[in-house]
């Protein structure tokens, strides 16, 4: 056996925007183990719930992720009302539906410009945020606010898009694809890419399974295992299919996320065919008493917020699961036996967001 | 909208570990782990989904009482053994990686744990 040696990863690292720290046990250039530290982004936000109304909170639910922010409010949302029994008009159903997906778009667009800068490709980071730039337009022009929205409310959402408006984002969207299958293409095409992630850090199927993996981090592994399945929000009268690969490799987690871009179209096409007319939120009496686990999916995977009320204004508890804390042992598993130099590569194709996973 | 099912059943300690390897043996998936305080009671919650059925396990116990960990069944439970350590103090036995209070860094000891009015002050006037 070589002589062992530690390298400290993290917490500040060119790839990484967030602080994650591994002591990565090497022999060699090979990683034979890794052991995670998070703890650096700590809030607690969710000691807050004791000090802020259940309404006031789900600003604060958005500020769990300056990413995902718009899938934190509606989970929270969600739980309330799960509580509480509340069965919003339909109209909100599906404006959350079309919210979450452009979510789901600006925050793949986003971590694919990453992985392009973290293999050094400079000119397709900036064509993947460039494209991401529409769909934030889109967020801004209907929500007023580009990554932490405050458009939903318990009982529903707080503004509407007009018809016209939600035709303009579908023909918008119709003419983003072309665009955006040249720069997927480039991710899954282009020799150099290929050379770079196929075969690293590959997570097997069983492993995803038993070790909790969630999102594109499960689905590239060959499971088609997606919380929108269950049908929350608009998302049980609306057809897709998970996007799923199976070599469970660095490639086949970005070739998921580059893929789920364009059934996020279809969906939010097929939402804007079908949303019905009507009202956007109900009035909200009383307070919740009870508990709910809601369940939903973020670009990063599933997400649990916990909900616990005790019949008064401000909740007993609300506890977050993040997909990033559900990721972190996979992680582990598939930097075992890698390359020194992959460490970064791998680390990133998770997609992992620190400030999130520890609230 | 279509809500979930809130399966939910009440377990003891003495029956965690069974009740845990039960799950694993149906084939089911950990999805999380999370605890709560009431007063000087903490729930914990062991989520577990096959095929998007969801269902808990829910333990209930009194502060100071130890509890034993499922991370010998399931690895990933390290990760949530770890945070309901720090964020609440309890001691979970036997944890596959301990990390032994330094998991999540916290500028006081067991913010969600039972801690006396005074530190309980000392939290809040850092807000």
């Amino acid at each position: 056996m070589s002589k062992q040696v530690v390298i400290p990863f993290g917490p500040q690292h060119p790839v990484l925007p967030e602080p994650l720290h591994l002591d990565l046990v090497l022999e060699d250039e090979k990683v034979v183990d890794a052991i995670p530290t998070i703890g650096y982004v700590h809030r607690g936000l969710e000691k807050l719930v004791e000090k802020r109304e259940y309404p006031q909170y789900v600003y604060i639910a958005e500020r769990i992720c300056g990413i995902c922010s718009f899938i934190h409010g509606m989970t929270y949302c969600q739980g309330i009302e799960g509580i509480m029994n509340l069965e919003i008009p339909k109209r909100a159903d599906y404006l959350r539906t079309i919210w979450s997906e452009y979510s789901r778009m600006h925050s793949h667009l986003l971590w694919l410009g990453l992985f392009a800068d973290a293999m050094g490709f400079e000119s397709l980071f900036m064509n993947a945020w460039r494209l991401r730039e529409h769909i934030l337009d889109d967020l801004e022009a209907t929500t007023g606010g580009r990554v932490i929205q405050g458009s939903c409310k318990v009982g529903g959402v707080r503004r509407d898009i007009s018809s016209e408006k939600l035709d303009e984002m579908a023909s918008g969207l119709d003419s983003m694809q072309g665009e955006l299958h040249d720069l997927v293409n480039v991710f899954l095409r282009d020799s150099s890419v290929r050379h770079r992630l196929k075969g690293t850090g590959i997570l097997s199927k069983d492993d995803a399974y038993l070790q909790g993996a969630v999102g594109p981090t499960i689905r590239a592994s060959g499971h088609s295992y997606d919380t929108r399945k269950i049908g929350y929000a608009a998302y049980g009268d609306l057809s897709f299919e998970p996007v799923v690969a199976s070599a469970g490799d660095s490639y086949a987690r970005c070739e998921v996320r580059a893929k789920e871009m364009f059934t996020s179209i279809d969906i939010v096409k097929q939402a804007v065919k079908k949303i019905p007319d009507g009202p956007i939120d109900m009035k909200v009496t009383g307070a919740p008493d009870g508990e709910y686990f809601a369940r939903s999916e973020q670009p990063r995977g599933e997400v649990i917020h916990y909900i616990k009320g005790n019949g008064t204004k401000f909740l007993a508890r609300h506890r977050v699961r993040t997909p990033t804390l559900a990721n972190i042992t996979p992680l582990v598993t598939i930097l075992k036996g890698c390359e020194l130099a992959d460490v970064p590569i791998i680390v990133l194709s998770i997609d992992p967001c620190i400030g999130c996973a520890e609230r | 909208m279509i809500r979930e099912e809130q399966k939910m059943q009440d377990i003891t300690p003495d029956s965690l570990i069974r009740s845990v390897q039960a799950m694993k043996d149906g084939g089911k998936r950990l999805v999380q782990i999370g605890c709560a305080r009431i007063g000087d009671i903490f729930e914990i919650n062991y989520s577990f989904d096959k095929d998007y059925n969801f269902e808990n396990l829910k333990l209930t116990i009194p502060s100071g009482l130890e509890v034993p960990s499922v991370s010998g069944i399931y690895t990933c439970a390290f990760v949530y053994e770890n945070e309901i350590h720090d964020l609440y103090g309890i001691e979970i036995t036997g944890i596959a990686i301990d990390f032994k209070g330094t998991f999540i860094r916290t500028s006081i000891k067991y913010p969600f744990g039972v801690v006396s009015s005074k530190e309980e002050d000392a939290c809040q006037n850092k807000l």
